[in-house]
């Protein structure tokens, strides 16, 4: 068992993404940093669409986390709905 | 007329319409004249089109997301300047960090992107080239967005002016040139293990993460966004990189003593340039996040760990290097601190010794090594100074061929004996400093022979400026070299303690909180 994990600015555009984060992956801690916050998950850490737009009501488009990402780890799969990180096969 | 509505396209199909088929074979030339360097370096490549885009980002979807990166740096620039944020920093030393920063760094942004763009035309498939072509674009953003933010400090205070000439002759930044140079000057696939996979993937996080972190406990408002910045783009290259030697070792068994080899190489090319990260970390911030030590555990060790687990299956270790790496990390900072304050004389940054505080912090932050190693002897030079006997170092030192620092380091298991190596080639007697830089060199000697050494270019008179004359009675060589770096003796050198950066800072958050 190895940890991914995921890193983000602190602000406003992602708060919601970062309690999605650990609402959809139970076991994920998320470390702070000054301005910065890196969620850790042990092998997996999903990122899903739908988490987030449910805190935001509005529609979001997942690629929009490239605006505030700061680092990840691990093998990504990316679709329309979900973003996963793991270091599976 | 009814239309039939059919269902959008997924993201993986989307994004293959968009970018796949786009390439041809080449009839009126040989493809091998086409793209002449993708041979020679020995990896075997059966099918570009196996290569798969981690981040599937269109052309259209990059610009407007980097569109918006840059309208929210700039509103913070303008801010950071229309309110005198450069006096709101915690105190003056920090700014040497953003120094650091503009000479060794940001010049090394902008020859990732000349790398970047031409690995970008030589790859033979479609894919890595559009990613390195990205990737050439994001790092010339990283230069110039680093060099418009840091810019504001070039008005109030020294060591910022003439960073672009002294990248390329002063001898603490001939490290990081040298690093980049050494990877420009390689073929493609190895420019992508050196920089694309060694630098971004394993090192990076070193450099931007803990650092910039820092820069906002600093209260640097600019230096964050700027870093951060351009750490979102980081996310997509390291990517790039981990695909990049996954791609190899995927596409033929006969790559992976190759690929083994450049990442036991370009790993400890990359700890070594760290190095300097290292002394920001521990000394140069006033405000500390995290010890150097505790970054390097957190993402060398641990991150670094996952992914060379990882990479097991496909028959790769982790670098030679690592555990001598992993030893170092109690004595980096401290070691090389202690060399830049020597030679205060010859930086284009002020160096101090810590206060007691900070002496204590570094003693509980290492408590393997700082008590028993560094401390006393920082003390005595603390003590010196204070009797007025500050120490400028004015010998020049003996330089590492290959990462071209002074041979400060000392013997893995023995720290109070400094690392000497040498290797003979062709006539000539080659000094290194560890056995890891010395099998660097050994395997392309024809290469490292040709590396400028900033102490041998002093010694040859390449660094005078026209005129001089050394013979003249009474030459001193040092100040005629810092006149040829174009560096202000007295200004943009020697201690911090009483320099004019450290007066006028002082001076000015004065006015900035009275009505004068």
């Amino acid at each position: 068992m190895s940890n991914v994990f995921i890193a983000f600015q602190v602000n406003e555009d992602t708060r919601p993404i970062i309690e999605a984060i650990l609402e959809d992956n139970p076991g994920a801690v998320a470390n702070e940093s000054p301005a910065m916050v890196k969620i850790d998950a042990k092998d997996r850490l999903v990122v899903k669409r739908e988490s987030i737009e449910s805190r935001l009501g509005r529609r979001f488009d997942l690629q929009e986390i490239h605006v505030n990402l700061i680092s990840l780890t691990g093998h990504i799969d990316e679709d329309d709905d979900q973003f996963t990180l793991s270091w599976n096969h | 007329m009814d239309m039939q509505v059919k269902k959008k396209l997924g993201l993986k199909e989307r994004y293959a319409h968009m970018t796949r088929g786009l390439d041809w074979e080449t009839s009126y030339q040989p493809m091998d004249k086409v793209f002449p360097y993708v041979k020679y370096e020995g990896i075997k490549i059966h099918d570009w089109d196996k290569w798969e885009d981690p981040f599937r980002l269109t052309m259209d979807a990059y610009w407007k997301y980097q569109g918006e990166k840059e309208k929210k740096l700039y509103a913070i620039i303008d801010a950071f300047a229309q309110n005198n944020g450069h006096l709101g920093v915690t105190d003056a030393r920090y700014i040497n960090a953003l120094k650091l920063f503009i000479q060794g760094v940001s010049p090394l942004e902008y020859m990732a992107h000349r790398g970047f763009a031409h690995v970008g035309r030589q790859f033979a498939g479609i894919g890595p080239r559009v990613a390195c072509q990205m990737q050439a674009v994001d790092e010339l953003r990283h230069a110039q967005t680093q060099i418009h933010t840091i810019s504001n400090y070039n008005k109030y205070y020294n060591g910022f002016h003439n960073w672009r000439h002294w990248h390329d002759n002063v001898w603490y930044l001939s490290v990081p040139k040298s690093f980049f140079d050494d990877a420009m000057t390689a073929g493609p696939f190895e420019f992508m293990v050196a920089i694309g996979f060694s630098f971004e993937y394993v090192l990076t996080n070193l450099l931007f993460v803990p650092f910039m972190s820092g820069a906002a406990y600093n209260s640097d408002m600019s230096t964050v966004t700027f870093g951060f910045s351009a750490q979102s783009d980081e996310a997509r290259h390291m990517t790039l990189g981990l695909e990049v030697i996954k791609f190899m070792l995927e596409q033929d068994p006969d790559n992976v003593p190759i690929v083994q080899r450049w990442i036991d190489k370009w790993f400890w090319r990359g700890t070594r340039v760290l190095s300097l990260v290292a002394t920001m970390m521990d000394y140069m911030l006033p405000k500390r996040v995290m010890s150097w030590k505790e970054a390097w555990e957190i993402y060398a060790e641990q991150n670094g760990g996952a992914l060379f687990n990882d990479l097991a299956r496909y028959g790769i270790r982790p670098p030679k290097a690592f555990a001598d790496a992993c030893e170092a990390k109690d004595h980096l900072s401290h070691q090389l601190w202690g060399t830049l304050y020597n030679y205060g004389a010859a930086t284009a940054i002020h160096t101090w010794m810590p206060g007691t505080e900070e002496m204590d912090w570094l003693s509980a932050k290492y408590p393997e090594s700082f008590d028993k190693y560094y401390r006393p002897r920082f003390e005595f030079w603390a003590e010196e100074a204070k009797k007025g006997n500050r120490f400028y170092n004015k010998t020049l030192p003996m330089l590492c061929t290959t990462c071209q620092i002074p041979l400060l380091f000392t013997e893995p298991g023995d720290p109070t004996k400094i690392c000497y190596r040498e290797s003979d080639y062709n006539g000539d007697k080659y000094h290194f400093c560890s056995d890891h830089c010395k099998e660097i060199f050994d395997h392309e000697p024809e290469k490292y022979v040709q590396s400028w050494l900033p102490v041998h270019q002093i010694y040859q008179g390449h660094c005078f400026k026209p005129g001089t004359d050394p013979t003249a009675e009474g030459f001193d060589p040092l100040a005629a070299v810092i006149e040829y770096y174009g560096m202000n003796f007295g200004r943009d050198n020697l201690d911090f303690e009483g320099s004019e950066d450290q007066k006028n800072f002082e001076t000015w958050r004065g006015e900035a909180t009275r009505n004068a």
